[in-house]
């Protein structure tokens, strides 16, 4: 029980840094934007709707990893890891709380774009919808844990993505997948194990990260 | 109350554990194992009914890709000895681990791209789901060597590469399950390549080059890990001696 | 309370510690000085839990939620407010009646009437102030000061005399400072470090 209200405190503190921040959020919805509007432009004529699910989750993905790069930079330039560190809670309640509220502004980042998807290509169906939550939830997972790892290199905003994608791409076969098929149903299970699997490792590794 | 700082007394690690294959060992065993192997492929083995001799390049492209993935797979043993155990000498070994897997991995590439072109006349083809892996893998353990090479040496680089390659051996599976998603069809696997005439001397050739590169493998692996202690010992000495 | 056993670090190439002895019994008050580069925030980091010894060993009764750690860094939010921020610590610390806890903190550190502005907006003296209060916040028995009247003006360095005075004997304190003068009264023991 304690657990989750550590988890709860640390998540509010997150969340009140961005909001106080105000620009992580504005970005990703521009960026979001502006990427459909080059996508259209990279593929002349008209693009399927295989094509344009694709545009999306490459947009999803890169809007994702645009805020997943700003997660943990309060705690780097201020050294506040340090302090959560010394907290007595369970390390993994740091990455547990960082990642919802991350979730919390790409749920939030998509539902602009998805409308937005809808207008400039294909309409959105209920298995994309579903689609889309089951993926957030692992991009912010493992983004968040890699984000923490990334932030204590030299290399931070140049290594995220290199960490990161290799580790995306079951997320995008899942996820395009289930936007596609008429039968969605084996992707989208595919899709929460990944979720289940990788949050389990992050789970019982984030301890190691962040503690000598 | 309490003691100022005292003067250093060296401690300079124990050499290697004993019952261990002592390196000419190896080193010989990989030069007759691989010689037999090269022997086998180009001159025992007989020809492929479809692809004809140039086939044989698939013999050395399925036993480096099971000794790299048995490369990742120690990385991550390592890497868990070390995050687990706090064993002093797993973060090297699950480095060089990987390092050798990453060796063997572009070999794969090389091999399967020239068997792709054999095939298929083309450098590259997506429709091969062990290629495309190999392709992921790569790609992910070059980011572990980027990840590495921006820390500084010390407990938080090793905790580091260790997680990211307890991902990796994670990520295995999962991307392969992934790849024969998105492809919905069956990778031909090499024991039922040839059906129900499968055996005899491809058998035997494969399985002498799969051994002489898990051995190959090993010898590479200890080789470097030696120089790698050694320099470790050198620091260690010129230290000390400081 | 805190034992340590030929105690060494080494970041890398460059070793900080090296052989340290050092014991604190319950209720000490040592002081730890040296000049810089000797390796006392190393020595206090690894005391407080933050750092692990490449050599030797550290054995210390005092569990996380029982240490307090002050380091060169205020380890506050600055987007966050001062009351945010204790929060924040009060909640993971699991203070039992937080809200009269940080108040009285912020009124005896003179932060009460700021307690609504965020940090950023604060004087170094004032945000030191802060870590102080975050400090005490959960009581803990073991105090890790590292440098503490470093960044505090003159009415904050008073307000931290009459602190560890009230604290000294009930609490373990392991302080670094390069001012030694200014707790002599306090100490009971005294570690010199070399580089």
């Amino acid at each position: 029980m304690t657990y989750v209200r550590d988890v709860g405190a640390l998540a509010r503190k997150d969340l009140l840094l961005e909001l106080r921040a105000r620009d992580t959020l504005p970005a990703m919805l521009l960026f979001v934007a502006a990427v459909f509007v080059i996508f259209h432009f990279a593929l002349p004529g008209t693009p399927s709707r295989l094509e344009t699910t694709g545009f999306l989750w490459v947009a999803i993905l890169f809007t994702a990893l645009l805020g997943l790069g700003r997660a943990f930079v309060p705690e780097r330039e201020q050294r506040m890891m340090d302090g959560l560190v010394l907290a007595p809670c369970d390390r993994s309640a740091i990455w547990l709380a960082k990642s919802l509220a991350t979730l919390a502004f790409l749920v939030a980042a998509e539902v602009v774009a998805l409308p937005l998807y809808a207008l400039f290509f294909h309409a959105v169906g209920g298995a994309m919808v579903a689609a889309v939550l089951l993926a957030d939830l692992g991009i912010c997972g493992v983004g968040t844990f890699l984000g923490a790892m990334a932030v204590v290199t030299r290399a931070r905003d140049l290594l995220l993505p290199l960490l990161f994608l290799p580790l995306a791409m079951p997320i995008v076969v899942g996820a395009v997948g289930a936007s596609i098929v008429a039968a969605p149903g084996r992707y989208l299970v595919f899709l929460a194990l990944y979720d289940l699997l990788f949050a389990v490792v992050c789970w019982a590794t984030f301890e190691y990260v962040v503690a000598e | 109350m309490s003691s100022p700082s005292s003067p250093a007394t060296a401690t300079i690690p124990a050499v290697g554990r004993t019952a261990r294959i002592p390196l000419p060992v190896l080193a010989a065993s990989s030069l007759v194992l691989v010689t037999t192997a090269l022997v086998l492929v180009f001159y025992v083995a007989p020809n492929d009914q479809t692809l004809g001799f140039a086939q044989r390049i698939f013999y050395f492209h399925v036993s480096i890709a099971f000794a790299a993935y048995a490369c990742f797979v120690g990385g991550a043993w390592k890497a868990l000895r070390h995050l687990w155990k706090r064993d002093p000498r797993a973060d090297l070994e699950s480095y060089v681990c990987v390092h050798q897997g990453l060796i063997f991995g572009a070999m794969v590439l090389l091999t399967g791209s020239i068997w792709a072109k054999i095939s298929w006349g083309r450098w590259w083809v997506w429709s091969e789901d062990e290629l495309v892996l190999f392709l992921v893998l790569y790609l992910f353990y070059c980011a572990y060597f980027m990840l590495r090479f921006s820390v500084d040496p010390g407990a938080q680089r090793a905790n580091l590469s260790a997680v990211y390659a307890l991902f990796g051996v994670v990520l295995i599976p999962v991307s392969f399950a992934a790849i024969r998603l998105a492809k919905e069809f069956l990778h031909p696997r090499v024991f039922t390549l040839h059906g129900p005439n499968f055996g005899g001397w491809i058998l035997v050739t494969y399985c002498v080059s799969q051994a002489a590169m898990f051995v190959l493998a090993y010898t590479l692996y200890r080789l470097e890990l030696g120089s790698k202690r050694l320099d470790s010992r050198l620091r260690d000495l010129r230290e000390v001696l400081a | 309370m805190l034992t340590a056993r030929r105690l060494g670090k080494r970041y890398g190439e460059k070793r900080v510690l090296r052989g340290l002895d050092l014991t604190l019994p319950r209720g000490d008050f040592l002081v730890v000085t040296g000049p810089n580069g000797s390796g006392k925030t190393t020595l206090l980091r690894i005391c407080a839990g933050l750092a692990q010894p490449t050599e030797g060993t550290i054995e210390r009764s005092a569990a996380r939620a029982q240490v307090g750690y002050l380091g060169h860094e205020p380890l506050v939010y600055r987007e966050l407010t001062a009351l945010e921020n204790l929060e924040l610590y009060g909640r993971l610390y699991r203070v039992p009646e937080r809200r009269e806890r940080i108040g009285m903190l912020l009124e005896r550190f003179g932060l009460w009437e700021v307690r609504h502005g965020r940090v950023a907006s604060y004087s170094r003296g004032m945000t030191q102030r802060l870590a102080l209060c975050r400090v005490l916040l959960h009581e803990p028995e073991l105090l890790v000061l590292d440098e503490p009247y470093s960044a505090l003006d003159e009415a904050g360095s008073e307000l931290l005399d009459a602190q560890l005075a009230e604290l000294r004997g009930e609490r373990t304190f392991l302080v670094s400072t390069h001012d030694p003068a200014r707790v002599e009264p306090l100490a009971s023991g005294r570690l010199a470090l070399a580089t």
